[in-house]
C-alpha cells in the first residue's frame, strides 16, 4: 500500500478549537434582544418607527462601511457593532424626528465618537448616547417633538412625556401600568419597560451582560427617589420611585447602553461603582437639574470616570490578596 | 456535599470514542524510537546500527538525575540512529528499528519486587515510566519526595477534561484491575493514607465500575470522585482545589500540599509493571478528528509513526491540515505525520482545512469574559496590553506566572485573540527580566 506523509501542516499555538460566540454574534444578541421594544413602538408610534430604525441601522452601517474603506483599514462592518449602535440611536430620538437629523446623529455617533478614537474597543464614550446628546443639544425642537402614543391610528399629535409633565406640568402623569407597557410618549424605543426588561433578561440569560449594572443603577433610581419623596412628602413615595424606574430612559440605558462593554467598567467592582453612579447622576438631574431627563448625561459622565474606576479596581485587586484562587 | 469550585468553561466535549473499546495495533514495519521522551536530559541510545534488540530490552539511558530510561517496544534490527527536528522544534535522536514482527520477549523481563521505598523507586524508574498525563516528568522522582512524612493523600488525575479524548476513560473500563493494584503499591510504599480518583461527571460508568470493584475488594480508604464536567478540572492545581480545598499556587509542588498528585494512566502502569514486569512500551490513545476515517482507541506501541496508526484508524478520509498530539485545549500541533509515538501520547487528532485555520484577530470589546474564564480570576485583557509593551514589571505585578496555559481564555475570547499564549510569551518576558 501506498503510503502518503504530511509534512507541511498548520502549526499554531493551543487551543485549537475556540468558542462560537464571535463578537458579531454577541452583537446580533443585543439587537435581537432590542427587539421586542421594537415591536412595541411600531405599536405605539406605527410604521414611523420601523422607517427611522431602518435609517438609522444603514446610515451607520454605511459611515462604518465609507470610514473603512477611505482609511483603508480593515472592513469591520460585518461585526454587527455599527448596526447596533444604529439601532440604538433609533431608540433614543423620538419617531418623528426629520431622518437627515437622524443621519447627522449617525455620522457623529460612528465616524466622531467611534473611528476617530480608533474603532470597535476603542471608543472612550458610548457612541448611541453621545449621538442623543449632541443631537439634543443641536437640535433641541425636534428632539423634544414627541409624538403622542396613539396604538390604533397614528396621527400627527404632539405631547410631553411623563417626566416633561413632572417637571413643568401641562398635564396628568400616565399610569405606572401604562408606563410598563409602553403606551406614553417618549424616544421612540425608551418607552415599554417590559419589553426592555425581556430583552435585558434575555441578555443576562444568554450570559451576554452582567446583571450588576442594571441592577446598581435600577437599584439606586429606585432607593434615591423613594428617599427623595418619602422625606419632602410629595405624593406616594413608593409610587413615585416605580415612576422614575419606569420613566425615560432607565430601561434602555441600564440594560442596553450602561452594559455596552467597551465602554465601561470590567471588573464586579468597577460594575458596582459604574452602574450605582449613573443612577445617581440621573436622579440629581431629574430632580435637581434643568433638564427632565438624565440618563443620557449620567451614563455619559460615567462613560468619562471609567477608565479610573477601572484603574482603581484593579489597583485592588493585585494589591489585594495574595492567593489569586 | 457542599464543594467550592474555581472558575471554569464549558466546552463541547466531542467525546465521539468513550463506546470504542481499545483495539491494539499490528506491529508496523519500522518504529523509530524517541531518545527524549521525557522532561530532563535526553538519553543516550545503548544500541548500535545492525544490533537485534527484542521486546522490552533496554535502548537508552542517561546517568542524569531528571531522566527516565527507554526500552524497545518491538523486537527487530537497529537500523540506524537518525536525527530528526522534534514537536517542539529541537533535535531528536531516533533509535530506528526494522521489525520482525516476532516479539519475542527480552530475557531480562521478570516482574519487579520491594521492600521498601527505595527499592520501589528503583523499579518506577527501571521500568522508564514518566507523567503519562502529558508533562513526561519522570515518576521517579515524583515518588519520593523531600518531605516524604509530611504526604499523606494520593490524587489520581482522571478527570479527562480535554474534549475528543477517551483514552483515560476506556483505561478505568478496561484495566481497573491495574488502576486500583497501582493505588494500592503507591499509597503502601510511599505510606499515603487515602487515595482520591478525580473524574468528570461525564464519565459515570468508570465512576460506577470503580465503586464495585473498590466496594467488591472491602478497599475504603481509595475513593472515586465526582468532578464537574468542565473544562480545566484536569489541571494539577484545579484538581487540587476542587478535591482538598486547597489552594495551590504557581511553583508549588503537590507533596508541599502533603500530595502526590498523578495521571490515572500512570497509577495503572505501576499496577501493571508490578503483575507483568514489562517496561512502558506502549500507549492507549485516541485517534480521532475530523480528518481520520474511523476514530478509534489504539494502544500503540512507543516509536509507531503517526501516520501508520492513523493507518490503522482507517487513514485519512479528507486531507488533514493540522494534526495534534494531546487534545485541542493544550495539545501540540505538529507539522509532519512523520514523526514517531511517544510515551505520553494520549490522543492524535488529525483535522480538516475547515476546522485547522486560526481565525482572525479583531480588537478587544472588553467583554471581560476572560477574565471570568480564568480559573485563578487573572485578568488577561490587562496582561496582553502588558504584554504588548514588553512591561515585565507589571506583568509580573498581575500575577502572569499564575497563569497554567489552560488556554479558556483564548478558547471564550470572541474577539479570537491568543490571550493564553501571550500569558506564555509574557512569562517568557517576566523571566528574562529577572523579576522574582
Amino acid at each position: 500500500m501506498e503510503k502518503k506523509t504530511y509534512s507541511n501542516l498548520v502549526v499554531s499555538s493551543a487551543p485549537h478549537i475556540v468558542t462560537n460566540l464571535d463578537t458579531s454574534r454577541t452583537m446580533a444578541m443585543v439587537i435581537l434582544a432590542l427587539v421586542p421594544s421594537l415591536l412595541v413602538s411600531i405599536w405605539v408610534f406605527g410604521f414611523r418607527a420601523l422607517i427611522l430604525t431602518v435609517v438609522c441601522i444603514a446610515a451607520s452601517m454605511f459611515f462604518e462601511w465609507v470610514y473603512n474603506k477611505l482609511m483603508k483599514k480593515t472592513q469591520t462592518v460585518g461585526d454587527l457593532s455599527a448596526a447596533l449602535t444604529g439601532m440604538l440611536i433609533a431608540f433614543n430620538v423620538p419617531s418623528g424626528l426629520p431622518f437627515w437629523i437622524a443621519i447627522v446623529g449617525c455620522f457623529v455617533a460612528i465616524i466622531v465618537v467611534k473611528q476617530l478614537f480608533g474603532g470597535i474597543g476603542k471608543n472612550i464614550v458610548n457612541p448611541a448616547i453621545t449621538a442623543r446628546i449632541v443631537l439634543f443639544i443641536s437640535f433641541a425642537t425636534e428632539m423634544t417633538t414627541w409624538p403622542v402614543p396613539n396604538p390604533l391610528h397614528a396621527d400627527a399629535a404632539t405631547g410631553a412625556t411623563p417626566l416633561g409633565i413632572l417637571a413643568e406640568g401641562g398635564g396628568e402623569l400616565p399610569s405606572n401600568m401604562m408606563m410598563f407597557l409602553g403606551v406614553i410618549g417618549g424616544s421612540m424605543g425608551e418607552v415599554s419597560a417590559i419589553a426592555l426588561l425581556i430583552g435585558g433578561l434575555f441578555l443576562i440569560w444568554k450570559k451576554i451582560i452582567s446583571p450588576i449594572i442594571p441592577a446598581c443603577f435600577i437599584g439606586t433610581v429606585f432607593v434615591f427617589a423613594f428617599i427623595y419623596y418619602a422625606a419632602t412628602g410629595d405624593g406616594s413615595a413608593l409610587n413615585m420611585a416605580v415612576f422614575h424606574v419606569l420613566a425615560g430612559g432607565v430601561m434602555l440605558g441600564a440594560f442596553f447602553m450602561a452594559t455596552d462593554y467597551v465602554t465601561t467598567p470590567l471588573l464586579p467592582l468597577g460594575k458596582v461603582i459604574f452602574g450605582v453612579g449613573c443612577g445617581l447622576l440621573t436622579m440629581i438631574i431629574r430632580l435637581f437639574g434643568q433638564y427632565p431627563e438624565g440618563v443620557s448625561f449620567s451614563i455619559l459622565i460615567m462613560n468619562c470616570l471609567t477608565p479610573l474606576i477601572e484603574d482603581f479596581c484593579q489597583k485592588r485587586m493585585y494589591g489585594g490578596a495574595k492567593n489569586e484562587k | 456535599m457542599s464543594q467550592k469550585h474555581l472558575q471554569s468553561i464549558h466546552v463541547s466535549h466531542y467525546k465521539h470514542t468513550a463506546g470504542c473499546a481499545t483495539e491494539v495495533m499490528p506491529i508496523p514495519d519500522v518504529v523509530k524510537i524517541s531518545m527524549s521522551q521525557h522532561i530532563g536530559a535526553p538519553c543516550k541510545p545503548l544500541v548500535q546500527k545492525g544490533d537485534y534488540v527484542k521486546v522490552g530490552q533496554l535502548l537508552g539511558d542517561t546517568d542524569a538525575f531528571v531522566s527516565a530510561p527507554i526500552h524497545s517496544s518491538v523486537s527487530g534490527t537497529v537500523t540506524g540512529i537518525e536525527e530528526q527536528r522534534s514537536a517542539s522544534g529541537g533535535n531528536d535522536t531516533l533509535v530506528v528499528i526494522e521489525t520482525d514482527k516476532k516479539q519475542e520477549i527480552y530475557e531480562g523481563i521478570e516482574v519487579p519486587t520491594a521492600n521498601d521505598l527505595p527499592e520501589f523507586v528503583k523499579a518506577i524508574r527501571a521500568s522508564g515510566l514518566v507523567g503519562l498525563g502529558g508533562a513526561s516528568f519522570p515518576t521517579h522522582i515524583k515518588f519520593n519526595p523531600k518531605n516524604i512524612d509530611d504526604v499523606h493523600t494520593l490524587i489520581v488525575n482522571a478527570a479527562e477534561c480535554e474534549p475528543f479524548i477517551t483514552s483515560d476513560h476506556r483505561l478505568m473500563l478496561e484495566d481497573a484491575e491495574d488502576l486500583i493494584a497501582g493505588c494500592q503499591l503507591v499509597m503502601k510504599y510511599i505510606g499515603l493514607d487515602e487515595g482520591f480518583i478525580g473524574i468528570e461527571e461525564n464519565k459515570m460508568d468508570a465512576i460506577e465500575h470503580l465503586d464495585k470493584l473498590l466496594a467488591e475488594k472491602g478497599i475504603t480508604n481509595i475513593k472515586t470522585f465526582k468532578l464537574q464536567a468542565r473544562y480545566p478540572k484536569g489541571a494539577e492545581r484545579v484538581l487540587v482545589y476542587e478535591i482538598t480545598g486547597k489552594t495551590m499556587n504557581a511553583g508549588v509542588l503537590p507533596a508541599d500540599l502533603g500530595i502526590i498528585l498523578s495521571n490515572v494512566t500512570t497509577i495503572a502502569f505501576v499496577g501493571q509493571y508490578f503483575r507483568t514486569g514489562m517496561p512502558l512500551i506502549q500507549k492507549r490513545m485516541t485517534v480521532d478528528g475530523d480528518a481520520v476515517a474511523t476514530p478509534k482507541n489504539v494502544m500503540a506501541p512507543i516509536g509507531a509513526m503517526i501516520n501508520d496508526v492513523i493507518g490503522f484508524c482507517g487513514g485519512y478520509k479528507q486531507e488533514p491540515r493540522k494534526i495534534l498530539m494531546g487534545g485541542p485545549m493544550m495539545g501540540r500541533a505538529i507539522f509532519s505525520d512523520e514523526m514517531p509515538i511517544v510515551k505520553n501520547n494520549n490522543a492524535i487528532l488529525a483535522f480538516s482545512k475547515a476546522q485547522s485555520m486560526v481565525k482572525e484577530e479583531t480588537a478587544c470589546i472588553n467583554c471581560g469574559r476572560c477574565h471570568n474564564a480564568c480559573p485563578f480570576k487573572l485578568l488577561p485583557t490587562a496582561l496582553a496590553a502588558a504584554y504588548e509593551r514588553r512591561d515585565a514589571q507589571e506583568l509580573s505585578d498581575l500575577k502572569v506566572m499564575q497563569c497554567m496555559e489552560c488556554g479558556s481564555c483564548s478558547y471564550i475570547c470572541p474577539a479570537r485573540r491568543p490571550l493564553g499564549f501571550m500569558n506564555k510569551l509574557g512569562k517568557a518576558v517576566v523571566k528574562e527580566a529577572g523579576i522574582k
